[in-house]
């Protein structure tokens, strides 16, 4: 929309739905004085699946595990995570001590998948593909090692209400310690080539500030958050399973630098330095891992049964590499599917900071600015709504949302 | 030379030249793939990409400014192609060098990204209009230090030369390095430098192939070509590429071998120095192009041009100023 008061025309350049810059479908559409821009507007809804509307109204909840690990391919543990943890919350079913410590390593696991994957994806958008088939071929390292432990290299299929379906046994602990051997050693190398690069440097550094007020202001969470000097962490805040025995600090980037600028270039420190953390948490949860099994039922039959029978409302969070997701779950007594599901991924809240880190920016900025926020779009999708029943397809905006948000929760407490 | 002569050569040095350039760029992906841990594609790919985009569809937007949107690709490859006569090939004289010199080829320079940007222009994209905005940035961001080193080069040797010293024969005939003493030596080398980074730039490699770059406009001036018109702007960059790096060989490095070596015989002598030619200009490709976009991350066209228009100017200013000092002393 170009307004009376400038003289200079502006132009709308379109990101999305699909563009070499994003790796699943969003819209941003730029409006652009030539290199600068100058407004961002942001549309959600590409890759809208109905997975609450599957959960709430066709899957029992043991189904539905399943469908959350499917909310996102990267994030196959973090959404079962909390799904579970709310579900164990609204039944009061516990899961034993050693299904808890494998839930930590394989959530931990995948939290160094993520980042590697993300720190390759960040070098291709700055053209530097010489650091992303480095980094992805490192990334090969955790793979293999999640093969070895849960069967496939990336979707982990770990989680069962009431304790993990795999066990990590002592016989496979030598093979994990050598994995993390590895990445140990090539650490300080990784550390070198993405923060000691001139040209990254150039690139990232006082690129897409996002500062400590907004970052409070927007509610950004996860590695962004801390990159901006919010040190939240759920791990650090609301310990679950096996963090609550250890000792989590929240990473941000004055460790290295010794201040907080908040941009792309802090948010790759924090990922880097993530790394080296969830290392040094997995070889801690081997050494105190209890003995014991792993389901608190391990018949299935008798679990969805007791699921069937369950009443109540649980909430569950766990700290996603992305940030904190939070599932809300709600069960009523003799209903095989859940009464309520809703999912609040992290990116969906961290979408929230993309015109703020994109204004004044140049467009060359922007496929590594958006990628800095590592957003995952699959994880924010499930809020669009689209009226089947009368036919018609629309994009709501953001009074409308409102409006239909707060019928609802006046809905709800009836 | 009479007008059969020059058809005859330039059909010659045309598909030889064009022959060696897919070649060559064949060989630097490779290299590159190899740098990078990885193992690339054939030696023979990009003649191999030429083929498929021959038979692809040619599709034109709705949009587009048709008559511009298919000149613009035969412009390029024509005055891609037009470098190849005026600049010293395989070890013998330019074609056309009796009619043109090295300024002649710096205005030639000009042209191949004009047509790249007017094709960008025409394709109706805001992806396109980015990127030939960002070419046409380039383009003249460029020219600055690329004309400071031929002019500081042709200005020296104009002191030793009777003949226009701006002729590829002469500069052949006084290679700057045996006309300078030490303080000269580091002042060529300083405007080598220039011109080595000046050739990144003109081929559009990383760090300056902003113009169409994948990640950030989807493809830039090239997301709407498809089939032959693509074809035509592939074949003139690797062209485009190669004539750029012999011009820095034609000037820095005009040495032929045969005469080092004692060959007499016309023949025997046309290999030889036809053989050292692809080794200089593999050197130069190897340093300008191959090295530099692997180990690069790619700038934003405000760093590129301030790269250009102020980091390498001051620099071959510099060099000039060295040669001005030695000739002095």
């Amino acid at each position: 929309m170009i307004q009376e008061e400038t003289k200079k025309a502006t132009y709308t350049i379109p990101v999305g739905p699909i563009h070499p810059a994003l790796k699943e479908p969003i819209r941003l559409a730029l409006t652009v004085d030539g290199e600068e821009i100058v407004d961002v507007d942001v549309f959600v809804g590409q890759v809208h699946r109905g997975i609450e509307w599957l959960g709430m109204n066709r899957n029992n909840p043991i189904q539905s595990i399943y469908l959350a690990e499917r909310i996102c391919g990267i994030c196959n543990i973090c959404h079962p995570f909390s799904f579970v943890m709310a579900v164990e919350q609204a039944t009061g079913i516990t899961p034993p001590p050693r299904a808890e410590y494998i839930r930590t390593i394989t959530a931990e696991m995948e939290r160094i998948h993520s980042h590697l994957l993300w720190a390759g994806v960040a070098a291709h958008e700055i053209g530097f593909d010489t650091i992303f088939y480095l980094a992805w071929r490192v990334r090969e390292e955790i793979m293999d090692l999640i093969e070895y432990v849960t069967g496939n290299r990336v979707t982990k299929a770990m989680f069962q209400i009431g304790g993990v379906r795999r066990d990590i046994t002592e016989e496979q602990f030598p093979r994990i310690r050598q994995s993390l051997d590895y990445y140990k050693s090539i650490f300080a190398q990784l550390k070198k080539v993405f923060l000691d690069d001139i040209t990254i440097r150039m690139r990232t550094r006082n690129v897409g500030i996002l500062k400590r007020e907004d970052a409070l202001k927007l509610l950004t969470v996860g590695p962004s958050g801390r990159a901006s000097g919010v040190p939240k962490d759920v791990r650090q805040d609301q310990p679950y399973a096996g963090y609550a025995d250890l000792d989590i600090k929240a990473i941000t980037p004055d460790i290295v630098t010794g201040t907080v600028v908040g941009d792309v270039y802090d948010r790759i420190i924090v990922r880097l330095l993530e790394v080296k953390q969830s290392i040094e948490i997995i070889e801690q949860c081997l050494e105190k891992m209890p003995p014991g099994p792993i389901l608190a039922q391990p018949k299935t039959a008798v679990l969805l049964k007791t699921l069937t029978k369950a009443e109540g409302e649980g909430v569950g969070r766990a700290e996603a590499p992305r940030g904190e997701v939070v599932h809300y779950v709600r069960m009523e007594a003799g209903q095989s599917t859940l009464a309520t599901w809703k999912v609040r991924a992290p990116t969906y809240v961290n979408l929230m900071a993309v015109p703020t880190i994109l204004k004044g920016m140049q467009i060359a900025d922007v496929p590594i600015t958006f990628a800095s926020l590592d957003p995952c779009m699959s994880c924010t999708n499930r809020v669009v709504i689209t009226d089947r029943a009368a036919g018609r397809k629309s994009v709501m905006d953001y009074e409308e949302l409102h409006r239909l948000s707060v019928e609802k929760t006046k809905e709800m407490q009836r | 030379m009479n007008v059969a002569t020059i058809i005859a050569g330039s059909i010659m040095l045309v598909l030889l030249g064009g022959f060696f350039s897919m070649l060559y760029r064949g060989i630097d992906r490779k290299l590159v793939a190899h740098m990078q841990g990885r193992v690339g594609p054939p030696l023979v790919q990009p003649f191999r990409d030429v083929q498929k985009l021959l038979i692809k569809e040619n599709i034109i937007p709705d949009g587009a400014v048709s008559w511009l949107f298919n000149a613009a690709p035969f412009i390029c490859l024509i005055t891609s192609a037009l470098l190849l006569l005026y600049i010293p090939m395989f070890g013998q004289k330019a074609l056309l060098g009796g009619f043109g010199d090295a300024l002649l080829v710096v205005y030639l320079l000009i042209l191949p990204s004009l047509a790249f940007a007017a094709g960008g222009f025409a394709s109706s994209s805001p992806y396109a209009t980015v990127g030939a905005q960002r070419e046409m940035v380039l383009l003249m961001s460029l020219e600055f230090p690329l004309a400071v080193s031929v002019v500081s080069l042709g200005w020296r040797i104009g002191h030793a030369a009777t003949a226009n010293p701006f002729m590829f024969s002469t500069i052949a005939e006084y290679p700057i390095w045996s006309l300078v003493g030490p303080l000269g030596v580091i002042g060529s080398l300083i405007l080598m430098f220039a011109l080595l980074v000046a050739t990144s730039g003109k081929s559009a490699k990383v760090p300056f192939d902003m113009a169409e770059a994948e990640t950030e406009i989807a493809g830039g001036i090239l997301v709407e070509y498809s089939g032959r018109n693509l074809c035509l702007f592939y074949l003139a960059d690797i062209i485009k590429a190669f004539a750029v790096s012999a011009l820095v060989v034609a000037l820095f490095i005009p040495y032929n071998l045969s005469s080092l070596v004692g060959i007499g015989a016309p023949v025997p002598a046309g290999i030889v120095d036809g053989l050292f030619f692809l080794v200089k200009v593999f050197a130069v490709m190897f340093i300008s192009i191959s090295v530099i976009r692997t180990a690069m991350a790619r700038f934003k066209i405000s760093q590129a041009s301030w790269v250009y228009i102020i980091a390498l100017t001051i620099i071959s200013l510099i060099g000039l100023i060295l040669i001005a000092v030695d000739l002095m002393v």
